[in-house]
């Protein structure tokens, strides 16, 4: 389990195991107090699999964004918070007390609402996970970052500008070089909070465009209010209410025909 | 998720209640002129009353025109509300039926040319005793469908897809006593091969109304069972009201 995380950057690895095809995630028995009377997340089981988008969706307040921030422990940080269960990726147990939070972080990345690059130029924001990596060689370092902005859809937008302030870019194309600077360091999982709600929608289709592309090489997570964007994007489908996962299912089967009267009635917008 | 009676009446957007209870509506108005079409030119034809059959001609006009508007309406509330589950199976459902109802109209149309004909014809050997048969089946088999569709009752439904196997075989044998007759009375033969024209109207208007059937099962249920055996049906439990 720690041997796993205790591996070094993948660029640093020979090429073979740098070839990425996510992990699985399995999450059994969650429950996640916020304090003694707040119940967020209510025995949450799921099977997520590698190279397969998986979408939460659900009312606000239903614990789906809760339930991704325990992917990366960023739960943890809260005081008073309490979790139960357990979530495996792969083989290791990640609340394991001996797994290093941090190096956990990096093969589990995340992109937020809104994006948030750093005040510093294109090129620095993809680069400085890499350079805090142990990357320091100039064409290495070059490599990666064209490779990451590539494989971010972002390259041909943003080549002649690789030293302006990444601030200078629109709203979809910052969040697509966060995007870009949360997979330049080879993350296993990548997981999404809103990724598109703060953008128009033609940076959105981008965004979602380039999940499609990325997923054969990620475990990708996504949280989303737009109904349809979850039915676009992901192959398995959440519907969580009141902390509970209501519903899983493939995304074809849980926005044709669900089994659940909760998630028929979010999904066409009835009373609940 | 099963598709209830009452749930086109719950949406949050009153507009969308509105849209999707009118589009029901119309394809139910729809069936009910197509019904009576059909009902007018069966009896226009067995008592061979050309009068009578003129006006179903001209109407088969309207049915045409319904087609389009409930298709353009299905295509409407695609594009703009993007409806999910029960509510998209409802819309699909109804965008598949207006294309046999227009069939089933089609074939009305047919009958009622046929009428006119068997009005100037020699009398029948048959008495018209295998079109009388076969027509009440299927006018019955229309009728359930569209009750089955206007309220999701899935077992009604697969009444009618299982009535249809048995009036495939009643056509069959209608087919054969006709083709005897055909060869006894030579000088009926116009008369016998409008009436094997009108069997074979009807037989297609039994094809339909399973169709329509079938939509009802899979709009309620979710399921497809178009190319499901009598046998499959039933191992499906899917008879059971």
């Amino acid at each position: 389990m720690s041997a796993e995380l205790s591996l070094k950057p993948r660029h640093l690895l020979p090429a073979k195991a740098n070839k990425r095809t996510g992990m699985n995630v399995s999450v059994d028995g969650l429950s996640l107090y916020y304090d003694r009377h707040t119940k967020a997340l209510d025995d949450v089981s799921l099977r997520i699999k590698r190279q397969q988008v998986t979408a939460f969706i659900g009312p606000s307040g239903c614990g789906k964004s809760t339930l991704l921030r325990c992917f990366n422990r960023m739960n943890d940080q809260i005081e008073g918070c309490r979790i139960e269960g357990r979530i495996r990726m792969d083989k290791m147990d990640i609340y394991h007390p001996r797994v290093d939070v941090s190096l956990l972080r990096r093969r589990v990345g995340m992109v937020f609402q809104k994006p948030n690059p750093f005040p510093m130029s294109v090129y620095e924001n993809v680069a400085y996970g890499l350079r805090i990596g142990g990357l320091r060689r100039r064409r290495e370092l070059d490599e990666v970052v064209e490779r990451s902005l590539r494989a971010a859809a972002l390259w041909d937008e943003v080549k002649d500008r690789l030293n302006e302030n990444a601030l200078a870019l629109s709203g979809g194309q910052q969040q697509r070089l966060v995007i870009a600077r949360t997979i330049a360091v080879e993350p296993d999982v990548l997981l999404l909070d809103e990724p598109a709600s703060s953008l128009d929608p033609i940076s959105t289709l981008k965004i979602e465009e380039l999940i499609y592309e990325l997923k054969s090489r990620y475990t990708i997570i996504i949280v989303t209010h737009n109904m349809q964007q979850a039915a676009r994007v992901s192959d398995m489908t959440a519907f969580m209410y009141q902390g509970r996962v209501i519903e899983f299912d493939t995304a074809d089967r849980l926005f044709t025909n669900p089994k659940e009267k909760q998630t028929e009635d979010y999904i066409t917008g009835r009373y609940g | 998720m099963e598709s209830r009676h009452d749930s086109y009446n719950q949406h949050i957007s009153a507009q969308y209640n509105a849209e999707l209870e009118a589009l029901k509506n119309h394809l139910l108005e729809m069936g009910g002129l197509v019904e009576q079409q059909l009902g007018d030119a069966i009896d226009a034809l067995l008592r061979r009353d050309s009068g009578s059959a003129a006006p179903i001609i001209d109407k088969d006009a309207v049915i045409n025109q319904m087609q389009v508007d409930i298709d353009e309406e299905c295509s409407r509330i695609l594009a703009r509300r993007q409806p999910a589950a029960s509510d998209l199976r409802l819309v699909l459902t109804i965008g598949k039926l207006t294309n046999d109802l227009e069939r089933v109209g089609d074939e009305a149309s047919k009958l009622a040319r046929l009428a006119i004909d068997l009005s100037e014809d020699a009398a029948s050997p048959s008495n018209l005793l295998e079109v009388r048969q076969l027509s009440t089946d299927v006018v019955d088999m229309l009728h359930a469908s569209l009750n089955a569709f206007a309220r999701l009752e899935v077992h009604q439904a697969v009444g009618v897809v299982i009535a249809d196997r048995e009036t495939d075989r009643d056509y069959g044998s209608g087919l054969r006593s006709l083709t005897a007759l055909l060869m006894e009375h030579r000088d009926s033969i116009p008369t016998l091969l409008n009436e094997i024209w009108a069997l074979r109207s009807l037989e297609r208007v039994g094809d339909h109304a399973a169709n329509i059937a079938e939509q009802v099962i899979y709009l309620v249920r979710g399921v497809d069972v178009r190319h499901l055996s009598r046998k499959e049906l039933k191992q499906q439990h899917l008879d059971q009201p």
